[in-house]
């Protein structure tokens, strides 16, 4: 008769290859199909304009789309925690608006942008405050917060225009010499590096899954819970601003209304990359791909001439697919498995 | 092995009862999750008026039996006869339409009904015009409960009640249903004593009345107590079936872990060094007063008392999950931050705490990465994890602890019972304390098992480790603690060493009748 600890330690060497080919599985499931779905959106834009292989054009594409797709970045974490932010395309325009009121003003640019972060971050604070000190939901802070931000970017530009900044800022909506990159694409694609090293690889993204799945053992396990959601909305605040200022850059001109209503392609880019809306699931490869998919979406669409109102119900239509198909897949698998067990029954 | 398998029906004389047929039959079934096979040949007979011990080690499949039973799970072999008739337990539904229902260790009442709506729920009696008849059902409930011995008022919230009334609330839900068939799966490792022994009563009572009930506990005091029969299974496989009066708890014990089981407790000679913890006049207002005490390397101290008495409470504000009102908190003399489980860590204190499902452990993360949550900060390297680190510590702290799993990236809620409590105990163990609380450690726990914590225990005392341990079971408690602090309504009542502690003068500063002696 085998012991006990025999059959524990003949167990054992089994864990780990299965680990891996588990982990493989998992990929393959939604990150994969957003790579196939990937491929399928390039092959769409090619067929649309024979000019859209052409390098340039698609990560030129990252003119409308690098400022989304940065701030999805913490938005990613937000989500993973089970809270959200609703508030960032505001944080975007109030910035936008406080870059030019200063420029307008007479400061100096280096000096606008700084205060611009510095207001991110005390809008983030602001949020993170009333959330984890005051324990009120995200929904709902945030949502009173992106009229807020709103409206005090109303006051700060009224209905003016800003517009005359330096060269060399404007230049940036140009692709990086010699290359055919757009810069914000360019800010993004390191900005992603490092966020998937931090979510997927440091005890700091470790813990942000524990507060997702359950928050209450992560504390128990010494995870300071609110200090770092706190962080995660300064973080959030201070990278929105950020936004804001490349998105006057490439504009060459911001307004107070300034991304307005993209708040929910932020969120929409994040869920469609894989991130679950009840916290503890996502990667950032998942959103990277999403953001690739909606990119080259959008140019080969816009390429097609298709209108920018036609193209917000694309955004929909991949935001209710990231929601249905994980549940139509459990769906159908339970489905499956009944039909199997109602076969085996007449079987027998 | 020991098991006829005849299909012939009352041939073979195994129950209370040989000339009756069982009223059900679970004949061979089994299930696998994936490669897991959770259940491989499991088969037990249950005869009317029976109490029905089913025992076996953590992950011997016992829940798995039960959600089949449950109609939760759907067999992959085998079959359930109910007066010999197989029957399709399709559904949960379709379950209690047999007459089958299954009282859980937690029951799950909806806190803002009454307790007559929560038995009634869903098929509340009408009155004419469809309103729903508050009367009838609240006389309907009061009947159950007077069968049942326990005067509960049905007209009261649920929120509110004690996990044994919410038992007893469930009990009467599934007579209302007509259950012929009652399963209990660990329904006493939350309750306190005196809560058992009227478990015990409605469960005579159940019996009196021609049910059949199966329970299921690791604590095999308990089976003698309340049970005639006892089938044991091992490693998803029925084992043996015997009348409670031919066997004894070695013989049951030896069935269920395959070979002998030593001594459960070890006697701790580590002579105790220094003061680990100093704990000095601790309040948190209303909930425990004037709490002041200390723990040295090498000694388990024991923190006894009723349920409520404030035991867990007094843990929580040592590790720094409650902010405290009042007291010092000291670990090797260096005073300790109010409020940071954090800064506990950093000072060497490990907590396992009470409820694993919400406090130990992340159900829905690989087992792994649970043992590691802890720890992640000394597995990294350059603010790095290396997974490597990681999964060796889980598999080291998997072999040490026994644990029962299918691979070390299933998430932790694929593991059984005693098992998710073993990953807890891996997880703080991993980190070396100085310094280990420990609420109910054996909690769920089966026999072989919780021996294999108590020698952990003391062997982390021979190295020198302090252990603050809260048990509600007496003989743990005496078994392995070197003093015994009662508390009583959120002060210290009694501490009482080795020598002088017995059940009786425990249970008597935990009731308040014994003033502290120092005082
Ligand atoms: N959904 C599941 N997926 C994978 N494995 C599972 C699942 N449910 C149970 N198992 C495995 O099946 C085995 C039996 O589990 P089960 O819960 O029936 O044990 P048990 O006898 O009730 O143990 P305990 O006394 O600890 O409660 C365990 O090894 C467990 O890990
Ligand atoms: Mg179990």
């Amino acid at each position: 008769m085998t012991t006990v600890e025999d059959r524990e330690l003949l167990k054992l060497p089994e864990a780990e290859p299965r680990n891996i080919e588990d982990r493989l599985r998992g990929l393959v499931r939604w990150e994969g199909g957003l790579v196939i779905l990937f491929v399928a959106s390039l092959f769409y834009g090619a067929s649309t304009s024979p000019y859209f292989m052409s390098i340039q054009t698609f990560f030129f594409a990252g003119l409308n789309f690098g400022e989304i797709a940065i701030m999805a970045l913490p938005m990613t974490f937000i989500i993973i925690t089970g809270e959200i932010d609703l508030s960032v395309a505001s944080m975007l325009g109030l910035s936008a608006s406080i870059l030019g009121y200063l420029f307008m003003h007479g400061w100096s640019i280096w000096a606008a942008m700084a205060i611009c972060l510095v207001v991110g971050i005390v809008g983030g604070a602001l949020n993170g405050f009333l959330i984890t000190r005051l324990g009120l939901p995200s929904i709902a802070v945030t949502i009173g917060t992106l009229t807020l931000y709103r409206g005090i970017a109303l006051i700060v530009l009224s209905t003016n225009t800003a517009t005359g900044f330096p060269s060399w800022t404007t230049n940036l909506s140009l692709p990086i010499g010699g290359t055919h990159i757009a810069y914000d694409f360019a800010i993004f694609v390191v900005m992603a590096i490092i966020f998937g090293v931090v979510l997927h690889m440091t005890p700091f993204g470790r813990s942000l899954f524990a507060i997702g799945l359950q928050q209450e053992t992560a504390f128990f396990s010494g995870v300071r819970v609110k200090r770092i959601k706190f962080l995660l909305y300064v973080l959030s605040g201070f990278i929105c601003a950020f936004a804001g200022i490349l998105y006057t850059f490439q504009q060459a001109s911001s307004a107070s209304d300034t991304g307005t209503g993209l708040e929910l392609n932020v969120v929409a880019i994040a869920l469609f990359g894989g991130v679950s809306i009840f916290g503890g699931r996502g990667t950032i490869f998942g959103v990277f791909l999403a953001v690739c998919i909606f990119g080259s979406l959008q140019a080969s669409l816009t390429d097609a001439n298709v209108s920018a109102q036609a193209q917000t119900i694309v955004t929909g239509v991949l935001l209710l697919i990231s929601v249905l198909v994980p549940n139509a897949r459990d769906g159908f698998s339970r489905v499956r498995s009944q039909v199997r067990r109602r076969r085996v029954r007449g079987a027998t | 092995m020991a098991k006829d398998t005849e299909d012939g029906v009352g041939t073979e004389p195994r129950g209370v009862s040989p000339e009756e047929q069982p009223l059900l039959r679970v004949d061979h079934v089994a299930k696998s999750f994936g490669p897991v096979k959770a259940l491989i040949d499991g088969s037990v007979d249950l005869y009317r008026g029976e109490s029905h011990a089913l025992l076996g080690e953590n992950g011997a499949g016992k829940s798995t039996l039960v959600k089949i039973l449950a109609g939760v799970y759907q067999p992959d072999a085998g079959h359930v006869l109910l007066d010999g008739v197989p029957i399709n337990l399709a559904s949960p539904a379709a379950a209690r339409d047999a007459g089958i229902s299954i009282i859980y260790q937690e029951p799950t009442l909806f806190p803002d009904l009454s307790v007559a709506e929560n038995i009634f729920m869903g098929r509340q009696p009408l009155r004419t015009g469809r309103r729903i008849d508050r009367g009838e059902m609240n006389s309907h409930s009061k009947d159950v409960f007077t069968r049942l011995g326990v005067p509960l008022n049905p007209s009261r919230l649920a929120r509110g009640l004690s996990v044994a009334d919410q038992q007893i609330v469930e009990i009467a839900k599934a007579i209302s249903f007509n259950a012929q068939i009652i399963v209990m799966d660990e329904p006493t490792a939350a309750l306190t004593e005196v809560e058992v022994s009227r478990l015990f009563d409605v469960m005579k009572n159940l019996r009196e009345q021609g049910t059949a009930v199966m329970f299921i506990s690791h604590r095999l005091g308990e089976v003698f107590e309340a049970c005639q029969r006892v089938t044991v299974m091992r490693d998803g496989r029925f084992v043996n079936t015997s009348r409670i009066e031919d066997t004894d708890i070695d013989t049951i014990i030896r069935s269920m872990v395959g070979r002998d089981v030593s001594s459960m407790y070890a006697e701790n000679t580590t002579v105790p060094g220094e003061n680990v913890l100093e704990v000095e006049h601790l309040t948190r207002e209303g909930v425990f007063t004037d709490v002041t005490f200390n723990v040295r390397a090498g000694e388990i101290v024991a923190l006894a008392g009723l349920v409520g008495a404030g035991r867990t409470e007094v843990a929580r504000g040592i590790f720094g999950i409650d902010k405290v009102d009042a007291g010092t908190v000291k670990v090797g003399g260096k005073k300790l931050a109010h409020g940071s489980p954090l800064a506990a860590m950093a000072a060497g204190i490990g907590f396992v705490p009470e409820d694993r499902r919400q406090q130990g452990l992340v159900m829905d993360m690989a087992i792994d990465r649970n043992m590691a949550l802890a720890s992640v900060g000394s597995l990294s390297h350059f603010g790095l994890i290396r997974k490597a680190s990681e999964r060796s510590l889980a598999s080291e702290w998997a072999a040490r602890l026994q644990l029962k799993f299918g691979r070390l990236s299933n998430n932790a809620s694929t593991l059984s019972g005693g098992n998710q409590q073993k990953v807890v105990l891996g997880k703080w163990l991993a980190r070396k304390p100085r310094l280990l609380i420990i609420d109910e450690p054996t909690r769920g726990i089966d026999i072989g098992t919780k021996a294999e914590v108590h020698r952990l225990l003391s062997e982390l005392v021979a190295q020198g480790v302090a252990v603050l341990m809260i048990s509600s079971e007496l003989p743990e408690v005496l078994g392995m603690a070197d003093r015994i602090l009662v508390l009583h309504e959120g002060r210290l009542a009694a501490e009482f060493s080795r020598g002088e502690a017995d059940e009786a003068n425990i249970m008597r500063a935990a009731t308040g009748q014994l003033k502290k002696s120092a005082a």
